[in-house]
């Protein structure tokens, strides 16, 4: 088929015109891609530039080192352990389940635990690294170690975590530390973002709860570049934060250590203060239990176990328990008086074993009487009717001012948890709580720590360090923040007269020393650690007529729970004060019996600085206390030195 | 007028022909390659094995294919065009029913050494065949309906075939490819018009009937077409990949983050990036410099098509020149819209650069018939 020339080149023509339209139609194409990604690339780099950049970036906190807590003399309380621990990647291993039951072979790991973690790794990314097994023994880890190669993805790493190496000694003052709670960060108004990190540590109570600010520290930050599935490629920059504050409190662990093994299963707590500075030098609430279970994740029937027993280990009595003081309360009562005018220390009452006020009758500890008794004796015999008749002279706000003074119904500021006010009651407080007017009778069962006076330990202490050393201290639980001593503060004198002062310490001399003290079992007679003290019983129930008609039962045959508190509260070494102890034991039945042995013992402990010697006890008691202080589950050696930090 | 009219005689023979061919398409075809070698090593995080040196080996076998192809005459090449087709054709209707799916939707023939995908080869054959026919149709006669019909249906039967498969930027690609010889051989611009106004039509249908049980695409096209109408409705989802090839974009900035620097990239945040996203990879790390240079070469290959189809006074040869061409620019045109947030997310890959065998080949043999064209041209 031939075609005309003309028709070629009416062809061409038309081929070349639709193509130059094409080549048109493309170079506008071409020109709205070029603007296209002018406009993306240049005009809105910036903005691509950060997103970008929020892409690929990821701050990471790094969680600073928790401050360490000493005794005053640098033993660690609260320490950082290394905490060997095992890690699995899914990823890395494979066959998640092959090589986990490998590692169970290798490690110690129960069936269930096992089970978990494969659990656990298979639920989680590929990348995301799990710990399977935690404060590994160095063995188990170097064992792990040793066998890397058979466990591919299986790495073991060394990590930090809160340890208690004094256990159950400081288990109340020191409290313990847990993974934030959702309760926790509400109660925060800007909590520290270091607390939304899975499973951080903070203190729950005691000083590691209400210091928690200074151990805590600054977290350090960590920028990583992340890629899209969230694996950590590479960490960019790094800044560090600052561990948290070491602090040293005033406490002697070894003088802790003595009194908690001292009150063993009794249901007990003791307060050993300096009387000059206020410094704790002890503060064990007994039962305890071991603080390091929190840390780890206590399991649901160790805790019940913890929260049944009627000896309640998980409150620490020293500050938080409300005891009615009995007969330790007298002091306050004789000061209150002497103070006021209206008795002299040589004022006699006669005591025919009661005081009838209306038609009741208040009877004393002891049912014949004393006959006629001044306050030296009335305090060493703890007459009942002398502080009877002198209270009713006095009246109760005079009384409850002078308790006040000596360190009752107030809250000391001290970092431990429930911390009670306690009650010293007036007028104006019967008023306002019981709606009710004060009547002469409270005024009497005031007079000897009954009614409704309430002291917790610490109060008690503070009260007997106040009357010991004429100074208003208060107690203190931090000796050292960081290093540095902090500024012991110097206690104001009480301003009372310091002959009514004497005559109180006198008292006190002959509840211990006196011929017919109610504590004189409990002397010290060794010359220079001479103590003083006041025991106390005070009643859980009344004594009805009834019971009374029929004899009083003895403490024995009651149940544990109605049976009288035993206290005491005293001082040594008479003549130069250093420290004052109270203790109180729930349920022990008398004060002189209960809980002035344990006085003596303890703050002889204080005293020499090492087991109490024997020559400070009476001849005729050394071979038994011997036997009892053998028998001591004392912890060994309190070497007092500072251990090796176990810082990472 | 065909090329038999012509002083056949004075088109080179043996091997000097290697010195007529279109050395400056060669070089800029090459250009090009490179630099997807060099892109498809820095997405491997500097690995060669794993994409750049299996793409460098078939860019090897393609340049050889190219080159028997271009030495071979043109007008054996127009003889064969209708069983070219028909081959293709056939290939089609065998991966339809016994093919392999992957990927979503791409279908393809095993080989062993290569994937092969028929409607990648479709694609040229189609412009060889159109080429073919416009060569043999009495030029006065192009206009009519009978002599539209027939290319239309040579264009639209296989077009239905790829979106069933489905796959519906080749489909596309085919449909521009059918009508861009179409329009260069000179059918009247009123058919144009006409299917303009019905594509417009069946986009209002396309969405009208969506949700009922006549709705004409599938679930996961209309999705796709939504999250490029919105992407931040799914950031996660499907619009993640949008977003983050604009993310990838717009943050190489003026001079780009430097080789092998990208971010988005490197860290795995752009998908598909050794394929169908490729481009982004190159704009992150050389920047606006960069991917407007690309955008340059590939500019300057087209142009040399369309000035060796002016020069090229025989019929089949320049249709076939501008054929390949268009399709050539619009895979361009519709890869670079697609990363660049101005289309939906086809699957259509960036010629020369995305990652993958078959259509590579198939790019090189089209390229060959262009040379041969060339060589070949009346004088």
């Amino acid at each position: 088929m031939r075609r005309t020339a003309r028709d070629n080149e009416e062809v061409a023509r038309t081929l070349n015109r639709r193509t130059l339209m094409l080549g048109g139609a493309m170079s506008a194409m071409v020109a709205v891609l070029g603007v296209r990604m002018r406009y993306l690339q240049v005009d809105q780099a910036d903005e691509f530039k950060l997103l970008a950049e929020e892409n690929r970036i990821n701050i990471r906190l790094i969680p600073p080192e928790r401050g360490l807590i000493q005794d005053r003399n640098g033993m660690l309380i609260a320490a950082n352990e290394q905490n060997y621990r095992v890690v699995i990647t899914r990823e890395a291993a494979g066959d998640v389940d092959l090589v986990l039951r490998r590692l169970a072979g290798v490690i110690p790991m129960t069936p269930e635990e096992l089970e978990r973690s494969i659990e656990e790794v298979k639920a989680l990314r590929a990348f995301v690294p799990v710990t399977v097994a935690e404060r590994l023994s160095w063995e188990d880890f170097s064992k792990v170690a040793l066998n890397a190669p058979a466990l591919p993805g299986v790495v073991p790493e060394v990590g930090l975590s809160r340890l208690y190496p004094l256990d159950q000694d400081f288990a109340h003052v020191v409290g313990y530390v847990g993974p934030v709670s959702d309760k926790d960060l509400e109660a925060l108004e800007a909590p520290d973002p270091l607390l939304k990190i899975p499973k951080f540590q903070i203190g729950k109570i005691g000083v590691e709860k209400w210091m928690e600010d200074t151990l805590r520290g600054r977290a350090g930050t960590k920028r990583i570049e992340v890629n899209s599935a969230g694996r950590v490629m590479r960490e960019l920059e790094r800044e560090d934060g600052d561990a948290g504050t070491d602090i040293r409190l005033t406490i002697d662990a070894g003088v802790q250590n003595f009194a908690q093994a001292r009150l063993g299963e009794e249901s007990a707590a003791v307060v050993v203060m300096d009387v000059t500075s206020g410094d704790i030098i002890c503060a064990a609430s007994a039962p305890s239990f071991d603080p390091n279970l929190f840390v780890r994740g206590i399991s649901h029937a160790n805790y019940s176990v913890l929260m049944e027993d009627d000896h309640r280990p998980l409150a620490n009595k020293t500050v938080s328990g409300a005891y009615p003081p009995g007969s330790t309360f007298k002091m306050v009562t004789a000061l209150a008086a002497l103070e006021a005018g209206v008795i002299s220390p040589d004022t006699r009452v006669s005591c025919p074993g009661f005081l009838e006020y209306g038609d009741r009758r208040f009877h004393c500890w002891k049912r014949g009487g004393h006959g006629t008794v001044r306050l030296e004796r009335a305090l060493g015999e703890s007459c009942d009717v002398y502080f009877y008749d002198i209270a009713q002279k006095v009246g109760i706000d005079k009384i409850a001012e002078m308790g006040r003074k000596l360190g009752l119904g107030q809250r000391f500021d001290i970092p431990m948890s429930a911390v009670t006010e306690g009650i010293m009651p007036d007028k104006a407080w019967k008023l306002e709580r019981h709606k009710a007017d004060w009547r002469v009778g409270d005024t009497i069962n005031a007079s000897i720590g009954q009614g409704y006076v309430l002291t917790s330990p610490l109060q008690l202490a503070v009260m007997t360090a106040r009357i010991a050393s004429g100074l208003a201290v208060s107690p203190r639980l931090v000796r050292m923040v960081n290093d540095r001593e902090l500024p012991t503060p110097v206690a104001p004198p009480l301003t009372l007269n310091p002959e009514h002062l004497t005559a109180v310490r006198l008292g006190m001399y002959d509840v211990m020393n006196g011929e017919r003290g109610t504590a004189k079992s409990s002397r010290i007679v060794e010359p220079t650690l001479v103590m003083a003290g006041k025991t106390g019983t005070s009643q859980v129930r009344n004594i009805t007529a009834a019971e009374r008609e029929a004899g009083v039962i003895s403490n024995d045959d009651l149940p544990w729970n109605r049976r009288d508190h035993a206290l005491f509260v005293g001082y040594a070494p008479y003549d130069a004060p250093r420290y004052a102890i109270s203790v109180v034991v729930e349920h022990g039945g008398g004060g002189s019996t209960a809980a002035a042995p344990i006085g003596r013992d303890v703050l002889l402990r204080a005293l020499t600085g090492g087991l109490p010697p024997l020559e400070a006890y009476p001849t005729s008691q050394r071979g038994r206390i011997e036997t009892m202080l053998n028998e001591l589950p004392l912890r060994d050696p309190l070497t007092g030195q500072t251990p090796v930090r176990t810082r990472a | 007028m065909s090329f038999l009219e012509y002083r056949v005689k004075q088109a080179p023979v043996g091997l000097r022909k290697v010195l007529y061919l279109n050395w400056p398409l060669v070089v800029l075809v090459s250009t090009v390659a490179a630099v997807g070698f060099l892109m498809l090593y820095s997405i491997a995080g500097g690995n060669l094995d794993i994409w750049a040196r299996p793409q460098m080996e078939r860019f090897a076998v393609g340049m050889v294919l190219m080159f028997i192809v271009a030495m071979v005459p043109i007008w054996f090449w127009r003889n064969m065009a209708g069983v070219a087709y028909l081959i293709s054709f056939i290939l089609l209707l065998v991966v339809e029913f016994f093919g392999d799916v992957g990927m979503g939707a791409q279908r393809w023939i095993d080989l062993g050494f290569i994937r092969l995908q028929p409607s990648e080869m479709m694609k040229f054959t189609l412009v060889m065949m159109l080429a073919a026919y416009y060569d043999w149709l009495d030029s006065r006669k192009t206009s009519r309906p009978l002599f539209v019909l027939i290319p239309v249906l040579l264009t639209v039967v296989p077009t239905v075939l790829v979106l069933l498969q489905p796959n519906l930027g080749t489909a596309l690609l085919l449909i521009l490819a059918g009508a861009a010889v179409m329009f260069a051989a000179g059918v009247s611009l009123w058919y144009f018009g006409g299917v303009l106004a019905l594509g417009i039509a069946a986009v209002v249908g396309v969405f009208t009937l969506r949700g009922t049980p006549w709705q004409l695409l599938h679930d996961y096209q209309y999705r796709r077409i939504d999250t490029f109408l919105d992407p931040s409705a799914d950031p996660l989802g499907a619009g993640y990949n949008i977003i983050q090839a604009k993310i990838a974009l717009g943050s190489g900035g003026w001079s780009g983050k430097g080789f092998m620097q990208g971010t988005q990239s490197r860290l795995n945040f752009l998908p598909e990036k050794h394929t169908d996203f490729i481009f982004t990879t190159l704009a992150e790390e050389f920047g606006f410099l960069g991917a407007f240079s690309l955008l340059g070469l590939y500019a300057l290959i087209i142009g040399f098509c369309l000035v060796a189809a002016f020069q090229n006074r025989d019929r089949f040869s320049a249709l076939l020149i501008v054929g390949v061409a268009a399709n050539f620019f619009f895979y361009i045109a519709v890869n670079l819209s697609m990363v660049m947030g101005m289309a939906p997310v086809v699957g259509v890959p960036l010629p020369l650069l995305s990652y993958g065998g078959s259509a590579m080949l198939v790019l090189l043999v089209a390229f060959g018939l262009v040379q041969s064209a060339h060589v070949h041209r009346p004088r």
